[in-house]
Order: structure tokens, then C-alpha cells, then sequence
């Protein structure tokens, strides 16, 4: 499962890096299109990402709980 | 400790950050050059880290009580509290680095303020490594009790103090108002104050999970 994890958040690494290739210029580039809203859609995944591994990690810890019943 | 078992406020807490989706994405927001639609971040970012300072002052107050008191189940609540501050201060992080990429120019530009948030991570980070490399029960929860009470306005002076007094890019330091002096007009407050309220709530919410399984384990391990 971990493993599976760190390999979903690299991948999604990858986006971003695709998403800034002409770098510093300001350019048409997608994260800086419409207002650059794509950066509060990528805040906000970041944090929902964040909760929902939380998530997984104390659910684990229940079923080892539940495991020593 | 009734009030962990309670619902009403987990609803709130559900309530009010749902609200915040739609209020922080729809309503409109002050045109500034630079920031563009990504002051909508502020209903976002800046929230992680008020769930992380009330969890963390959840924490210092277990950490007092467990001094008065010796009784072990304060010493798992101040814990679990740091655990789930440090999740919402690698949020606040990781997004106020992604914001800053675009705004600042570079994901870490060793700005005061991202500087000294890294300062204060590792001081966190020190307090579970203390913790888990001491053995006996009683020493640990002393010794790491007293630690987490330092470290609490260390870390306050180290993010909400010190980058203020210098010249740093981010709002609010160095004569550089916060939003709330000019840029927060009252149709952000709209959304600002829900995502703060229900943010901390939902922080404090995962936390007393945390705890509640810490007890159980805790419990367990003292029969056996």
C-alpha cells in the first residue's frame, strides 16, 4: 500500500514539472492561464491529498487494533 | 472530555469547510497585479496553519496538565495533538510553496518566513524523535511534556514574529501589511473566517481520533 502511495505522489510530481517547462518568463503555460486559478486548484488538491493519505495511515493503525481482537 | 464524543461540532466542521469550497471559489475577490486569482489560495493555505497553532495549543494545555496531574492520557492527547499539527504544517508547507512558485517565483526562495517554518518543523520533528527514544513511561512523558512547552512559543516566535520584523515577501512583514489591513475586504471575510473556524475544528476532529485509538492501544498494552 505504502508503496503505491509514493509512487502516486511521484507521478503527480511529474505534472507540475510538465506544467513549468518555459520557466521564469511568464508564459501561456497552464498553471499561469486564467488568473493562474490552476495554482488554487493545485492548493487544494495538495491538501485533500494530504488529509485523505492521513486517513489511510490511521486506518491502518485501526485494523491492527482490530487484528488483536 | 465529553466533548470528543460529541457530533454536533464534526458537522459544523463539515458544514462550514464545504461552505468555504463554494463561498472561496465563487465569490469575488480584489484584482491585485502579481496574485491574480491565486488570493483565492488564502481560503486555503493560510487555514492549514490555523488548525495547525490549534492543535499545537491543544497540545501545550495536555502537556500542563499532564505535569499537574502524572495521569498518562494526558501525555497520548498532547501527542497525538503534535502528530496531527505536523500533517497540517506540511500542508501549509507544501501549498505555500506551491503558491509561492508562482507568485515569488520559486518554489523555496529562502524568504525569512519559509525559512524559519522550516526552523520550527525540525523543532516538532525533534519532540517525536525525543519522545520515542525514551524508554521509561514516566521520564518520556516529563521530559517530553517540558519540551513541547518550550517549544510551542519558539515555534510561534519562529513563524509569526521574526519574518515580521525583517524584509520578507510574504504578507505581512516588514511594513508589508497583512491582507487583513487592506487587501481583505469584507467579501472575503465571508469565506476567510468560516475556513478558519472549520479547518481548526476538523483539526482538532482527527486529532481526538487519534487519541482515541492511542488510548485503546495505550489500555491494551497495560493489561497484557
Amino acid at each position: 500500500m505504502k508503496r503505491f502511495f509514493i509512487l502516486f505522489c511521484l507521478i503527480l510530481c511529474n505534472i507540475f514539472a510538465f506544467a513549468q517547462q518555459p520557466s521564469n518568463v511568464e508564459m501561456a503555460d497552464t498553471m499561469r492561464s486564467s488568473g493562474k486559478i490552476y495554482v488554487v486548484i493545485g492548493v487544494i488538491c495538495i491538501v485533500f491529498i494530504g488529509l485523505a493519505i492521513y486517513l489511510f495511515t490511521i486506518d491502518r493503525r485501526l485494523k491492527k487494533i482490530e487484528k488483536g481482537n | 472530555m465529553k466533548f470528543i464524543y460529541q457530533t454536533w461540532w464534526k458537522a459544523l466542521a463539515v458544514l462550514l469547510i464545504f461552505s468555504t469550497l463554494i463561498t472561496g471559489l465563487i465569490l469575488p475577490v480584489p484584482r491585485l497585479p502579481i496574485l491574480h486569482e491565486t488570493i483565492r489560495n488564502l481560503y486555503f493555505h493560510v487555514p492549514m496553519w490555523m488548525g495547525m497553532l490549534s492543535v499545537f495549543v491543544i497540545s501545550v494545555y495536555f502537556s500542563i496538565k499532564y505535569l499537574n496531574t502524572g495521569k498518562e492520557e494526558y501525555d497520548l492527547a498532547a501527542v497525538e495533538c503534535v502528530n496531527t499539527g505536523l500533517l497540517f504544517y506540511s500542508i501549509g508547507l507544501v501549498t505555500g510553496m506551491l503558491w509561492a512558485k508562482y507568485t515569488w517565483g520559486q518554489f523555496w526562495s529562502g524568504d525569512p518566513k519559509q525559512n524559519s517554518a522550516a526552523i520550527a518543523f525540525l523543532l516538532y520533528c525533534a519532540y517525536l524523535v525525543l519522545r520515542n527514544s525514551i524508554d521509561e513511561e514516566q521520564k518520556r512523558g516529563k521530559i517530553s511534556a517540558i519540551y513541547n512547552i518550550f517549544a510551542f512559543p519558539i515555534m510561534v516566535v519562529l513563524i509569526f514574529v521574526l519574518p515580521r520584523m525583517t524584509d520578507s515577501l510574504h504578507p505581512g512583514s516588514g511594513g508589508n501589511p497583512a491582507f487583513g489591513k487592506y487587501d481583505l475586504d469584507n467579501g472575503m471575510k465571508v469565506a476567510f473566517y468560516p475556513a478558519m473556524l472549520g479547518w481548526s475544528l476538523l483539526a482538532v476532529w482527527i486529532a481526538t481520533i487519534r487519541y482515541r485509538i492511542r488510548l485503546i492501544e495505550y489500555k491494551r498494552n497495560s493489561i497484557d
